[in-house]
């Protein structure tokens, strides 16, 4: 692995890593059952640096800003790498977003240049909102069909030029990335992450999850997700590491892909990992009794050898099968983007399956603690990680109060917005506006959120105010939408909802008529951000002088009333 | 060649049938996430599902974002 200590830049270090494990293969991409692109590090940069001449010919330039939607496949890294290496900021977006919300971000982060992929460009240039964005100076689209209309766009196939680019350094206090890690709806949040931020966050990933050539992780968190741009390719690349990319998520392609490729590590969220579970234990509870028993008998032994450590060699062969369906070499699955329950993680881990989970925000550098597995501990999230200052402000009685943290990881700020900055860093501390505590041995707790915004299973951030446009001019007299935890807060992280609160004009009722008009509003957002509830309030909601929602003391009105009572399904 | 109010149908009975609800419950407007309970992991288990029916691949771009029943069959009419 490369020393990191020693470098400026992440364009700087993969440079080298490039020449460095030049002959190791590097990136795998998979189509269903069809293998469509392997490259070493050397056919890499055989693709990577025409392109970035090509940026650099078009007039892009160190510190311009290039905005990358795509799914998980080699052409994201090559881009990305690209861009680096011209010494620009990467902004990677979600291809998940609507077009709409694509074209918001695009337009606040100021970006010159956008490579897409092409039924993606597709959508993006028939959205009302395409012509309203005029800082996008270069487009450039992959796989676009043949006789496609590329709508003012440029194949990326062809965009290349033959000479040798030059590489523009960069410093560690730059600019590395803008990463959204919310605030699609109202005020977008552009965590501007620096070259130093990810160097250091690899030197400590690494410490305790050591990649090196050989290893080979599965892509399947978008990788404009920090874990996955993480532990999916800077990680990976600067250890001479593989990436294998799925160009199908469907669940039978994931589960050919661990034997297929001898998967090493794979990150997933909470989400898929339960549904995981759930496979796994219904093809156990098949099982004939005989058979099933000597298999809890296997797995009570495997329980005892690994009480104090992960003995992988051991586990691999009492639990064999298993193992086997993994492909016999997965040393871990890494677990993030939300809270996961310990009673899964403990599920894999007595299979033998380590579940390296941790807690992290982007705006701290992806994470923060990790489950050291020494011993696991599936009831935390794990001890902070090298370099990283963790406390707990203001705790009460029983130790639990705000999560904070120091760390030259911590992003330098949000675009654009100073004030916001200045709310969430204070002192050099992140304030998380999570709530946790830490054990005698060192591992923290997480006990639910002091802010008011949900994690969903799928490692979505949604913040309530983000969903309330689509709720706007509804017949009611005043409406607001709640995270249900930060109204009745619960201590936990599980089962996090959304709400929408009512005040009705006076001799207003909630008709069918009226829920009708909610559902559908409701069925216009993406499924992860839908309000799962109606509350009813009949007093006018608190409001400032230019008339915004006073949320906080709302909700503390709101947490006088019965919960369970209170919430009207939708 | 099918009609799209064929394959509608068509997908219809197959979300039925894989996820096991009354064949006259679901509705070509049918929110599929709502109506069936289901989350993103289930929904791609169903394309799996549809795509075998069909003899199509539908690629996952093909699919984003789409979450109605209508919606979907008239993107597999225009693979067939």
């Amino acid at each position: 692995m490369l020393d990191l200590s020693k470098y400026q830049s992440i364009g700087a270090a993969l440079k080298d890593a490039l020449d460095q494990f030049a002959p190791e293969v590097c990136l795998v991409e998979s189509d269903r059952e069809r293998e469509k692109e392997r490259l070493t590090y050397r056919n890499f940069k055989e693709r990577a640096h025409p392109l970035a001449k090509a940026l650099r010919d078009s007039g892009f330039s160190a510190n311009d800003r290039a905005a990358i939607i795509m799914t998980n496949q080699s052409k994201w890294l090559i881009s990305a790498y690209s861009i680096f290496y011209s010494g620009g900021v990467l902004v990677p977006l979600d291809y998940k977003l609507t077009p709409e919300e694509q074209w918001q971000l695009l337009k606040h982060s100021s970006a010159s240049v956008l490579i897409t992929e092409y039924p993606i460009w597709r959508q993006l240039a028939s959205a009302p909102s395409h012509g309203s964005v005029t800082n996008l100076k270069t487009i450039l689209v992959t796989e676009a069909p043949p006789k496609a209309d590329l709508s003012g766009a440029r194949r990326w196939e062809e965009f290349r030029s033959t000479s040798e680019p030059t590489f523009i350094p960069r410093n560690r206090s730059d600019v590395a990335t803008i990463v959204y890690s919310s605030g699609t709806g109202g005020r977008p949040k552009g965590c501007m992450m620096t070259h130093e931020n990810y160097l250091e966050q690899c030197i400590a990933l690494t410490s305790i999850y050591p990649f090196a050539p050989g290893v080979r992780y599965l892509s399947i968190l978008p990788t404009n997700h920090a874990i996955d741009f993480m532990v999916g390719f800077f990680g990976p690349f600067i250890c001479g590491a593989a990436v294998v990319h799925l160009r199908t998520l469907r669940p039978e392609y994931v589960r050919e892909a661990f034997p297929k490729y001898k998967i090493t590590y794979v990150s997933l969220v909470p989400l898929v990992l339960k549904n995981l579970q759930k496979g796994l234990q219904a093809r156990f509870d098949a099982l004939p009794s005989g058979k099933r028993k000597l298999f809890n008998a296997l797995v009570a032994v495997n329980k005892v050898f690994t009480k104090s450590q992960p003995r992988l060699a051991l586990s691999r062969r009492l639990l064999k099968q298993v193992h086997n369906a993994f492909g016999g070499e997965l040393r871990a699955i890494i677990v993030g983007g939300a809270f996961t329950e310990p009673q899964t993680l403990q599920f894999f881990y007595d299979l033998g399956i380590p579940v390296a989970n941790g807690y992290g925000l982007t705006e701290a550098g992806t994470a923060i603690t990790v489950n050291d597995l020494k011993p696991f501990r599936a009831d935390t999230v794990g001890k902070p990680l090298p370099g990283m200052e963790v406390r707990i402000v203001n705790p009460d009685s029983d130790g639990i109060g705000e999560v904070s943290v120091r760390s030259k990881t911590v992003m330098s700020g949000y675009l654009n917005e100073p004030e916001l900055t200045a709310e969430t860093i204070v002192d050099g501390w992140l304030m998380t506006g999570d709530l946790g505590r830490f054990d005698s041995t060192g591992h923290l707790l997480l006990f639910g959120r002091k802010k008011n915004m949900i994690v969903t299973e799928e490692g979505k951030n949604i913040y309530p105010e983000d969903i309330e446009t689509a709720f706007e001019s509804l017949p009611v007299k005043e409406f607001c939408v709640f995270a249900a935890n930060y109204v009745w807060p619960q201590r936990t992280m599980v089962g996090e909802q959304l709400l929408l609160v009512l005040h009705l004009e006076q001799g207003q009722t909630l008709t069918d008529e009226l829920r009708r008009d909610i559902s559908a509003r409701n069925s216009r957002l993406l499924n992860y951000k839908r309000v799962h509830g109606i509350v009813l309030f009949n007093e006018d909601f608190p409001r400032t002088a230019s008339l915004k929602i006073k949320r906080n003391i709302l909700a503390e009105r709101l947490m006088h009333l019965d919960r369970a009572s209170t919430i009207l399904p939708l | 060649m099918r009609t799209i109010d064929q394959t509608t149908q068509e997908v219809l009975d197959l979300a039925s049938k894989h996820f096991q609800v009354p064949a006259n419950s679901l509705a070509p407007e049918d929110d599929f996430f709502k109506k069936l309970g289901i989350d993103s992991l289930q929904a791609l288990e169903l394309l799996s599902r549809l795509e075998n029916h069909f003899g199509i691949e539908l690629p996952d771009y093909e699919v984003q974002g789409v979450s109605d029943f209508r919606t979907l069959a008239s993107r597999i009419q225009s693979r067939l």
